[in-house]
């Protein structure tokens, strides 16, 4: 709906201060489809160059653009060769190219990493990097969630065609903490005190394992345990990874 | 600039896949036979004693025998060929990364539509002037009206393309081709029967010719085409399949082209507001 493929059944969306779909927003937008399908009979450079005409390049900028384009994903031994030829990586990688041609302000890549092997999706993340810092804004649809972890600098997750929550992965000290604690002498006091920095907690033995949302609170959390008499062995933050966040916010497997 | 951009992709595909090429040659191998056939009767009209006038009147029938199978092949190709290009295009997704560019859809289907017209106008072009100079370098004969015919059957191929094209924008490929098949087909049998009139005396096989014709014009345009370049005489004969028995007028001709327009403008209408 946001590149135009799809009208709106109802209401309007805005992007780039325009209303979605129009020519004029897609000259500033680059989209790479999931199930990405090109003209099979095109050569990589040619693909290329046929997009960036429809894009409105002139010759003399395709001369140089296309032959970048193609270097920066890895397919230059292969430009002269017909796409027909190409394996499902080397198509997601002349797909992300034809996405970037034009050098758009908004970049909508759908899954772009999910037919490449581990070189591919490191060469994707650097792209995708080099565009951030280029000034383009990058929408990085995926159900890979270390690649997001490690590539975005801001998630959202997204249930039913509705936005359920929004996380800034920049923000590293306001993250969600999971301590683990392996301590003696833990008294009941002890551990309902931790109520203003804690959301949750959970005892086992001389195991307490509980989530605080900065690690900011870190350090008033240990001094709080050693004043209430508690013998510290252990004391352990760990981050939460995408995929726990993704399961505690989006609830069990409903087959999606 | 779009426009042309499509419109020289899709004449570049069409060469790629060797779909020109291979109508090329199939057309080389029709005009090789055609050659062939005429050549064998030129050799039997001197080994007998058949009147001048008569062996004109054959070779005349001939000549437009091979000029409607040009048409039939023109036709056929023309929907083979097309039937793809926007459902496929859609079905498969390969459209995604083409509407999404800085460009109209309307450009978008036009240009393919005016890549396969420049298509047909050179097959057209090229089938029909070699079936009319073989027939003049081999038998001595030509059409009564050829380049008012060669006009005709292009606007049937197109008439074709057009439709073909409106119901690519709603229609799987193979649903298309049955659709855009069987409209030609019901516009050939209503052509024959009103023909077959000419038998019959009867206005009622008139009427279901021209109402095939309303629904689907591309037989009607041939019809005329054959009237523009069939020879006075051998029109006026009763028994030939050319004969001018139920000419379509000039204002049938003028529908079908307000048809093939109407056609394209539904295909662009529904091609710019449907979701890809």
């Amino acid at each position: 709906m946001l590149v135009g493929l799809v009208k709106p059944s109802s209401g309007e969306a805005i992007v780039l201060g325009a209303p979605a779909g129009g020519v004029e927003v897609r000259r500033k937008i680059g989209f790479l489809p999931e199930d990405f399908r090109f003209y099979t009979w095109l050569t990589a450079a040619e693909l290329l160059a046929l997009h960036g005409r429809l894009s409105g390049l002139s010759e003399d900028i395709l001369r140089s653009r296309v032959p970048a384009l193609v270097d920066m994903v890895g397919l230059t031994p292969h430009r002269d060769k017909r796409l027909q030829n190409f394996s499902k990586g080397m198509l997601q990688r002349i797909g992300l190219a034809q996405a970037l041609i034009h050098e758009p302000d908004l970049i909508f890549l759908d899954e772009p990493t999910s037919g490449l092997d581990p070189m591919g999706r490191r060469l994707v993340r650097d792209i995708i990097r080099a565009q951030r810092d280029r000034g383009a804004t990058v929408f990085l649809n995926s159900h890979i969630l270390s690649e997001i972890e490690i590539t975005c600098d801001e998630v959202v997750f997204i249930r039913d065609g509705e936005v359920v929550t929004s996380r800034d992965l920049r923000a590293q000290n306001s993250e969600e903490l999971r301590v683990v604690v392996r301590a003696r002498k833990l008294t009941q006091d002890a551990v309902a005190g931790l109520a203003p920095w804690s959301t949750s907690t959970d005892v086992d033995g001389e195991q307490l394992t509980f989530t605080t949302p900065s690690q900011d609170a870190l350090p008033d959390i240990l001094r709080h345990l050693v004043a209430a008499g508690t013998d510290v062995y252990q004391f352990t933050p760990q981050r939460l990874s995408l995929e726990d966040l993704f399961m505690k916010i989006m609830g069990e497997d409903r087959g999606l | 600039m779009a426009l042309w951009i499509i419109a020289g992709m899709t004449f570049r595909e069409a060469a790629r896949k060797k779909i020109l090429w291979t109508a090329l040659i199939a057309g080389l191998g029709f005009l090789a036979v055609f050659g062939i056939g005429l050549h064998y009767q030129m050799a039997d009209f001197s080994a007998g004693s058949m009147p001048a006038f008569l062996r004109y009147q054959i070779l005349s029938g001939m000549l437009m025998i091979g000029l409607y199978t040009v048409d039939l092949l023109a036709v056929v190709m023309t929907i083979l060929t097309s039937v793809d290009t926007i459902s496929g295009e859609i079905d498969s997704g390969t459209i995604h990364a083409i509407a999404t560019k800085p460009i109209s859809r309307w450009q978008v289907l036009l240009g393919k539509w005016m890549g396969f017209v420049g298509m047909l106008a050179i097959y057209v072009s090229l089938m029909f002037g070699g079936t009319i100079a073989e027939a003049h370098w081999i038998g001595g004969v030509v059409p009564r009206n050829p380049v008012a015919g060669a006009l005709l059957v292009f606007l049937e191929c197109v008439l074709a393309l057009s439709v073909t094209f409106m119901f690519g924008t709603w229609f799987s490929t193979l649903t298309n081709g049955v659709i855009v098949l069987g409209l030609h087909g019901l516009a050939f049998l209503g052509g024959w029967l009103e023909q077959m009139s000419g038998f019959a005396e009867g206005s009622r096989l008139v009427a279901v010719g021209i109402v095939s014709s309303l629904v689907m014009p591309s037989e009607a345009v041939w019809r005329r085409a054959a009237f523009e370049m069939e020879s006075p005489l051998a029109g006026s004969l009763q028994f030939s399949p050319f004969a001018d028995i139920s000419v379509p007028s000039l204002a049938m001709i003028g529908y079908a082209g307000v048809y093939l327009f109407g056609a394209l403008a539904v295909a662009i209408y529904h091609f710019q507001h449907r979701d890809l």
